[in-house]
């Protein structure tokens, strides 16, 4: 009998890392864009992918993936509602959508017929950011009675994201949230992260969320990496 | 959270590297883990003690080397430890502060066991 100790150094999330890269280029073969949502239960994601529906439908052709914990059909009825194409994943009780669950989501949309996938992650601050899907840009929805401490307490997700949203701007007046100091520890976690204040109830920022996202898919298509 | 899936994937990992080498046992596991990355220790060896059950890592230990939060300030140079929430340059009060380290996530050996050939 001998021991030995073998060096491994290998990503404990490696394999997730290797599936999401083949989504990623599933969808750049397709010429699909693609982000995912990612907030706080009750954060607004769907309110917000509903209103981004409504301003981009004339622009562009979209998909939905909606994941949830229960298997419960709220969310993508909604998106179906609006007229678009939408997938429930039921991550049966997990905590955030994988690069598998986002695979077989991507099975079942007619991706040779979409310009972009918004993906509803589920409601939760900490495991959807360590877990890639293969979308080109993370997305961070937050909203101001969440409390303006939430950069702190949960640098991962803030780290870890392309593009910021704030939503719920509308009630601002009626919340103690300090602006100066939510976006203090967004600076540190994420220096110069693009962030869009939006409300979906009065509309404001979202036409320019809007813009922006188009010119991102434009860039896309101009230049798959 | 999700410590099961992360516990499935270190066992993955290890049974990977321990087939590949020919062992018989692994006996200790070597996690690096930042301060940064979220994960409880306790849930993953409880999950491990489960599923671990029928392989060659059965009875492996678990060590977890935390490797603390460094962080840089990119305006006057000043390195510090995180101790507790993330601030401002303690020193010049800046926002432009880098993370050196702390968001460490992988296996970085294994102890494994072989038989001698005869």
């Amino acid at each position: 009998m001998s021991k030995e100790r073998v060096p491994v150094v290998e990503q404990i999330l490696s394999a997730n890392d290797q599936i999401a890269m083949l989504n990623r280029q599933r969808l750049n073969a397709a010429g699909v864009f693609s982000i995912n949502l990612m907030a706080s239960p009750g954060a607004g994601k769907t309110s917000f992918i509903l209103r981004t529906i409504e301003g981009l439908k004339n622009s562009l052709r979209l998909g939905v993936v909606e994941g949830d914990t229960a298997p419960v059909t709220i969310d993508s009825d909604q998106i179906l509602a609006a007229g678009m194409p939408a997938v429930q994943i039921n991550t049966g009780g997990d905590c955030h959508l994988d690069a598998v669950m986002f695979k077989e989501g991507l099975d079942q949309l007619p991706l040779n017929d979409l310009d972009l996938v918004i993906v509803e992650n589920v409601g939760n601050l900490v495991c959807p950011a360590s877990f890639k899907l293969g979308t080109h840009l993370n997305v961070l929805v937050a909203s101001i009675p969440e409390g303006d401490d939430k950069p702190y307490k949960y640098p991962a997700m803030y780290r870890g994201v392309d593009v910021l949203v704030i939503n719920k701007m509308d009630l601002l007046p009626y919340i103690p949230f300090k602006m100066g100091y939510f976006l203090q520890g967004v600076q540190i976690l994420n220096p110069g992260i693009t962030s869009f204040p939006v409300s979906c109830i009065t509309g404001e920022g979202i036409s320019d969320w809007c813009h922006w996202l188009i010119a991102q898919r434009n860039q896309f298509i101009g230049h798959e990496d | 959270m999700h410590e099961l899936s992360v516990t499935e994937n270190i066992l993955a990992i290890c049974e990977k590297h321990a087939k590949e080498n020919g062992a018989s046992k692994v006996t200790d596991i070597y996690l690096t883990i930042g301060q940064l990355s979220s994960i409880v220790d306790d849930s993953v060896q409880f999950y491990w003690d489960i599923i671990s059950q029928d392989t060659l890592c059965v009875g492996a230990r678990l060590h977890f080397q935390r490797v603390p939060a460094k962080l840089k300030c990119n305006q006057c140079g000043h390195e510090f430890t995180l101790k507790g929430e993330l601030t401002l340059c303690p020193q010049c009060g800046s926002v432009r502060i880098d993370i050196l380290s702390g968001e460490e996530f992988f296996v970085e050996s294994i102890l494994i066991e072989k038989e001698e050939a005869v």
